[in-house]
Order: C-alpha cells, then sequence, then structure tokens
C-alpha cells in the first residue's frame, strides 16, 4: 500500500455546515472518499491509501485541480482508494464536496 | 419527487448506503460505528490490500413506517461483501443490542459472498456468532427479516445466515445458496455444474427458485419500494420461534427431500410443483410469477 498525503491552503471555507460526508465504494476501478469538516477553515488535507503504488505525481495533479476548482477550506479528506481512474478520483472529490455543501 | 426516485431505485444496482437511505423513513437512519470512526480490518493491510472505512458493512437504527427497526447493509462490492472479523463483530453487536433492545425488528440487507478469505478464522466464527445472535434475537420475540437483492446475491456463511432468518423477501437479481457456482464446479466439475451457464445459475440459486420452493418468503420487483413493501409484511407475518416452528421446518426440509431429491435441473423441480409451463418461470414478469406462486403449495409454509 501507498499512502500519500497532500496539504493546501485555500482562500475561502468551503460552504455549509454539514459535519462530514462518505461518498463512493472500494471497489475495483472505484474509491471511497470520506469528508470531515475538521480543519481550520483555510486549510484542506487529502489524505490517501492505494494499493497501486508510483502514481503519486497523477494523484497530486488531480488534488491540486480539485482543491482550486472547490476551494474546499476547513476540510480533511480520506481516500481509500481500489485502483480507480484520475477522471473518476476528480469526479468523486466534486461530488464528496458538493454533498457536504447541501 | 424524491420519494419516486427512492421508490424506484434499483436495489440491484444501489449501494449498501443508497439502500438503507432509501429503504427507511427519510432521515431516520443512525448509524453505529459510522466511518469517520475508522473501524477498519486489522488484516487487509497484511496483504496490501485497501480497507473501506466501515469494513463493508452499514449498522445502525432507524424507523420503517414509524416503527424502529435494526438495521445491517453489507456493501456487495467492497471484498464481495464478505465477512471480515470487524465487519463479522458489527453485525453480532447490531443483533445483540437488539435482543436487549426489542425493535419492531431487525432488518439484514444481505449482499455477501460468505467468509472473506483474508481473515478467513475470524469470518467463520462471525457466520456461528451471527446465527447465534439471530436465534436468540428472534427467540426473544424479535423478528430478523432478510432482504436480498444484491450483486454479490448470498452465498457461503450468507446463505447459512439466511437460513436463520425469520423471513427473507428476494429479488430476481438476488441469488441464495452456500455453495456458490464456481465453488461447485472447482470440486465437482463442469458436467456436475457449469458456472458460465448463467441460466443455470440463476435457475438453480435466484429469487425465483428459492420463492417456488417456500426458501424465501416475498419475490420483489428490483426497487426499493418492493423491498419496503415486503419488509413490512414479513415483519407482520414473522413465526413465532418454538419448538412446534422448529418441528415444523425439519418435516418440510424432510418432505422437500423426498419429493424432489431426484430432481436433476431446478425446472424439474417446478413441474414437480405444479407449475403448468416450466420452462417459461424465468422469463415470467413479476405479477405473472406471483400469479404462479400462488398456485404453489410447497411455497407457503408455517416454518423456519
Amino acid at each position: 500500500m501507498e499512502s500519500l498525503t497532500f496539504r493546501h491552503t485555500t482562500r475561502k471555507p468551503l460552504p455549509g455546515a454539514k459535519p462530514q460526508a462518505i461518498t463512493g465504494v472500494v471497489a475495483s476501478g472505484n474509491l471511497e472518499i470520506l469528508l470531515e469538516r475538521v480543519l481550520p477553515s483555510d486549510a484542506c488535507e487529502v489524505a490517501i491509501e492505494t494499493p497501486i503504488a508510483g502514481y503519486g505525481a497523477v494523484w497530486e495533479a488531480v488534488v491540486a485541480d480539485f482543491v482550486a476548482r472547490a476551494q474546499p477550506g476547513g476540510v480533511r479528506i480520506s481516500i481509500n482508494d481500489g485502483g480507480a481512474r484520475p477522471d473518476t478520483v476528480a469526479l468523486r472529490l466534486l461530488q464528496g464536496a458538493r454533498l457536504l455543501e447541501t | 419527487m424524491a420519494a419516486i426516485v427512492r421508490d424506484r431505485l434499483s436495489w440491484y444496482e444501489a449501494s449498501a448506503r443508497q439502500r438503507l437511505d432509501a429503504l427507511l423513513d427519510p432521515g431516520s437512519f443512525t448509524e453505529a460505528l459510522g466511518p469517520a470512526e475508522r473501524r477498519m480490518s486489522p488484516h487487509l493491510p497484511l496483504f496490501d490490500l485497501p480497507r473501506a472505512f466501515d469494513d463493508g458493512i452499514v449498522v445502525g437504527t432507524g424507523t420503517l413506517d414509524g416503527r424502529t427497526v435494526y438495521v445491517a447493509a453489507q456493501e456487495g462490492r467492497f471484498m464481495g461483501g464478505a465477512f471480515g472479523e470487524v465487519h463479522g463483530g458489527k453485525l453480532v453487536g447490531l443483533l445483540r443490542a437488539a435482543l436487549d433492545r426489542k425493535p419492531a425488528a431487525v432488518l439484514l440487507l444481505l449482499d455477501t459472498g460468505g467468509v472473506r478469505l483474508q481473515e478467513a478464522n475470524a469470518g467463520e466464527t462471525a457466520i456461528a456468532e451471527t446465527m447465534r445472535a439471530i436465534t436468540d434475537a428472534r427467540a426473544a420475540g424479535v423478528p430478523v427479516v432478510g432482504l436480498i437483492g444484491g450483486r454479490a446475491g448470498c452465498f457461503g456463511g450468507g446463505g447459512l445466515i439466511a437460513g436463520t432468518c425469520s423471513r427473507l423477501a428476494v429479488s430476481e437479481g438476488g441469488r441464495i445458496s452456500v455453495s456458490g457456482p464456481e465453488v461447485i464446479e472447482t470440486n465437482k466439475g463442469a458436467e456436475e455444474f457449469d458456472s458460465k451457464d448463467r441460466a443455470l445459475v440463476w435457475r438453480t440459486m435466484g429469487g425465483k427458485h428459492r420463492r417456488l420452493i417456500g426458501a424465501a418468503d416475498a419475490f420483489c420487483e428490483d426497487n426499493v419500494a418492493a423491498f419496503r413493501a415486503a419488509a413490512l409484511t414479513l415483519i407482520a407475518q414473522a413465526p413465532a420461534f418454538d419448538l412446534d416452528t422448529l418441528e415444523a421446518e425439519q418435516a418440510r426440509l424432510r418432505r422437500r427431500i423426498a419429493e424432489f431429491g431426484d430432481c436433476r435441473d431446478a425446472a424439474d423441480i417446478w413441474a414437480r410443483l405444479g407449475v403448468n409451463d416450466p420452462e417459461a418461470v424465468p422469463a415470467m414478469d413479476t405479477r405473472a410469477f406471483d400469479e404462479t406462486v400462488a398456485r404453489v403449495k410447497e411455497a407457503t409454509h408455517d416454518a423456519r
């Protein structure tokens, strides 16, 4: 297993007040994402556990793109990966952020 | 609008969380040991396998038509919904809590291939403890109703657990058995059971066959509304768990082997049950199938 953690500073907190949300399933080509509103409102942390080693640069790019788009300030994101493709990861992250907002 | 979407949600395609959310009264579900508590498998990292925050099972309490129910839903897509140590511990804990608190029923949304091989001893123990906890709950007057319609079906120890429930509802896509198709083929050869013959698999283990021989007590269309209606009906019809019920069950199973033991195919059994056109059963829609079931004596009983 490979563990990756990325920390970002955001311009604003993620809207809404819902404390946590989960989406996705750990299955082949899929992943689960747990979002918890536990950080300072300008911080976002994404921690990933993946059985597929060697794709840190791709994860870094996908996470950076997501943070820039969603501005998920205050949210700690934990991912259990089942070998999801980058596009699936990006969609799930946005889906998770939306769940936390509503 | 939202209610219509919830009702029409495909049970087979939905995740464990989606099923619970749509099945119970809106907003009534409270999860125990939720994902944020991170009670994950201590064994899977040894095999370099990914874990799930809830170890593949969602447990908690909610209301169904206003009455309190305890619920557990297995996620069939995470490791085939298989029983590991934490997964089993959560289910057993729920059942023991039900014994203590006496909800109107326990609903088990089974979706499992059986024991998780990577933690087999813990999984086998979990199966045994679950069966004991189910019988304890039933003996205390709490009906335990199994709802089976997920992509993993209900196999291995899950099949044994299903056999200890008060009542079972199953859909066409839900399959119930102990040894799965591949296991039988591996041990007995493709001449005995060809696991690639999907029609054979569904004919032998699928929901329609289980309903016709009385192994399941309700046949559901593949949507949440059908499973909710079946759950409410079966809770109301749960048999007493006493010596009379067990003796009736023993007699029913003995009669079943005597009457059908020499059949070579499920369709032979259906013919002997009095189904007019057994070959037509797999293609029947729910209404036609329900009419067929209503004419079959074996499908209705007071046992289990």
